[in-house]
């Protein structure tokens, strides 16, 4: 191929009309939160850029960000995407497999050398020379910093490319690490969740695809648009929060009358991310909404926090695990005790030292 | 005491010759200038509400009757916990500007002599008072050694870390972006993520309470047991001594 195709051309090979597309522009717009005059920069810049190549690779895994991203609430914009994306590598969702898919993924980062996105899903694992996932005959490991080298950008999504989720747990003992401490030289957009909102993810991709850059990050690398505020922000139970009403157990009157889940474990106070605005399954509903605490799943070693359903969560340095009141309450009645004994003891002295001192 | 003992062993801490000189004739010395008194008990006063209500948002009342919106039990306590928070750092700030331009007691809480081996001795021989080892205290102008050092360690490292991550916490909710955030935002991940900040807020605030009351029970015992005021020295200013002897 001569000429790289753009994005419009692409989507019109596909068999998307042209209603279609303007469609899927002013669906955009809206799902990045930019104003309707937006669409037709939009439908421009699809008309006239080349178009991205994106490979998606897939690391230690459970595969859930993809299946979030294919259940993406507005099916034109999956459609849209994902044909763009199955164009070049995706070895869970291309066509062909084995030895062809492979040569695709070399043929694209030779053809695209420098601009290709890489999507990341998944994490590598690095002990045993990281033979604890295999992709293609190779070492995830390999494949990831070979696919990473000529990359412009790097999406990694969901908790295990960001973070390293469920597998880098402790004791973690495949070592698996996030990418970025494989990927050091790249600019790296987390996109984390377990998994990530479908819209999140597609937001994030068009956004990258039609305005050829990355979207504004914040201070750890995530995209601002969806993970500057935390779930406590906008959470609809908030009044409750404020107000001092709390479920206390599961199946109390709080529970039935849908009260803060604060005391039962809520994380949404420490968990940034869009649940309760975007909320889930087509903006259906999301876990608060469902009844149960947020779990804090878009946030760093949110395994390791001790129990989902604890408010105060233990501090695992203290060999046995204890949280921050009860090693408090221990110390502090340790000393209180020391105190009483050294009290008494300084009044014995003072006794008997009476005569003397004066 | 002692004829042999030499001047320069005598009252230790920041106190100057004429000062010391001072001591031998009368029995009252002006310490505590007003801006360190009145910083003190803001900070107690502050203090005292920051652990209640601190206490309380990581393990809240029960549940309020009625409806939400006749209620805001839990936005009234966090809203003492940001007030007195912003209070106790601003007097935080203002102690610093007045270790700088007050007299030389008010630097001696920032700056324990951590290299000096006379200092150290000094410690050594408060630690034996405490321990019932020594039969007579000296006497301190200023702050007695192991004092100061116990005052650096829980109390201005301590305060300083829950000044730092309880301001991290608030750009939270501030926002992105807020000025508490651009300065305080970088401790999150340090630490880990926000619920980290949360767990370390708390054990900070555990390690201050078992500051005071330490702190509370060697003033008090200090007061009756050594050989200067300290109680009514924080309230008026004067250190009073309870005899001549020189040391
Ligand atoms: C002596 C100093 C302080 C003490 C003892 C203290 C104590 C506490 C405690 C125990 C908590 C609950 C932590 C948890 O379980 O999640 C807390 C939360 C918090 N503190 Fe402090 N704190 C102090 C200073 C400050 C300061 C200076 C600020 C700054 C404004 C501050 C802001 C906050 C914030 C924003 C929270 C979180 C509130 C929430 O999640 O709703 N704290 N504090
Ligand atoms: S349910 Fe969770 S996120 Fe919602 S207000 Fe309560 S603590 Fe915050
Ligand atoms: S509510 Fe919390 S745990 Fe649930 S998906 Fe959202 S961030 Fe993850």
């Amino acid at each position: 191929m001569s000429q790289i195709e753009t994005f419009y051309e692409v989507m019109r090979r596909q068999g998307i009309t042209r209603r279609s597309f303007l469609k899927y522009c002013s669906l955009t717009a809206a799902a990045l939160g930019l104003g309707p005059t937006f669409a037709p920069k939009i439908a421009h810049a699809m008309e006239t850029k080349e178009r991205t190549p994106v490979l998606w690779l897939h690391g230690l895994e459970c595969t859930c960000c993809s299946e979030s991203f294919i259940r993406s609430a507005h099916p034109l914009v999956k459609d849209v995407v994902l044909s763009m994306i199955s164009l070049d590598y995706d070895d869970t969702l291309m066509a062909s497999a084995g030895h062809q898919a492979e040569e695709v993924l070399h043929e694209t980062i030779k053809k695209y050398k420098g601009k290709y996105i890489l999507a990341v899903e998944g994490n590598p694992p690095l002990n045993e020379d990281g033979m604890f996932c295999i992709s293609g005959g190779k070492p995830f490991v390999e494949k990831l910093k070979y696919a990473a080298k000529d990359a412009a950008a790097i999406i990694a999504w969901g908790s295990c490319a960001s973070w390293g989720c469920v597998q880098a747990a402790r004791p973690n003992p495949t070592q698996a690490v996030p990418i970025h401490k494989v990927i050091t030289d790249k600019p790296i957009i987390k996109v984390p969740g377990c998994p990530p909102i479908a819209e999140v993810m597609t937001g994030v991709i068009t956004y990258m695809l039609t305005f050829g850059k990355m979207p504004e990050l914040d201070r750890q690398g995530r995209p601002k648009m969806f993970y500057s505020q935390r779930i406590h922000d906008k959470c609809y139970r908030r009044p409750h929060f404020d107000a001092g009403q709390f479920v206390e157990e599961w199946d109390d009157e709080g529970a039935r009358k849908g009260y803060c889940l604060y005391k039962v474990g809520c994380k949404g106070p420490t968990t940034y991310n869009a649940c309760s605005t975007v909320r889930w399954n087509e903006g259906i509903s999301f876990p608060i909404q469902a009844g149960h605490g947020c779990i804090g799943c878009s946030e760093d070693g949110f395994w390791d926090k001790g129990s989902f359903y604890d408010r105060l969560t233990n501090i695992p340095q203290f060999g046995i695990e204890k949280n921050a009141d009860e090693i408090g309450t221990a110390v502090a009645g340790g000393v209180g005790a020391a105190i009483a004994a050294h009290a008494a003891v300084s009044a014995i002295k003072r006794a008997q030292h009476k005569g003397d001192q004066e | 005491m002692t004829m042999s003992v030499k001047d320069e062993d005598l009252l230790t801490g920041e106190e100057r010759a004429q000062e010391k000189q001072l001591v031998r004739k009368q029995t009252a010395v002006y310490v505590y200038e007003a801006p360190v008194r009145l910083w003190h008990w803001v900070t107690v006063f502050s203090v005292l509400i920051l652990c209640v209500t601190g206490y309380l948002i990581g393990a809240p009342l029960p549940t309020m009757p009625g409806e939400a919106i006749d209620n805001y039990l839990m936005g009234y306590i966090r809203f003492a916990h940001f007030t007195a928070g912003y209070i106790v750092a601003i007097a935080f700030v203002g102690r610093i500007y007045w270790a700088i331009v007050g007299n030389s007691h008010a630097r001696e809480l920032f700056f324990p002599k951590l290299l000096s081996s006379a200092w150290w001795k000094e410690v050594w021989h408060e630690a034996r008072w405490y321990l019932f080892m020594e039969k007579t205290p000296k006497k301190y102008i200023g702050h007695n050694p192991l004092g100061q050092l116990a005052m650096f360690f829980f109390f201005v490292l301590g305060m300083i870390f829950m000044i730092v991550t309880g301001f991290a916490l608030y750009g939270e909710g501030l926002g992105q972006g807020s000025w508490a955030d651009e300065m305080f935002g970088w401790v999150i991940p340090l630490m880990g993520q926000s619920q980290d900040v949360h767990t370390w807020h708390r054990l900070g605030m555990w390690y201050l309470i078992v500051f005071i009351m330490t702190h509370v029970y060697v003033a008090v015992r200090e007061d009756i047991m050594s050989r200067q005021s300290l109680i009514s020295t924080m309230v008026g200013g004067w250190r009073m001594f309870k005899d001549d002897r020189p040391d």
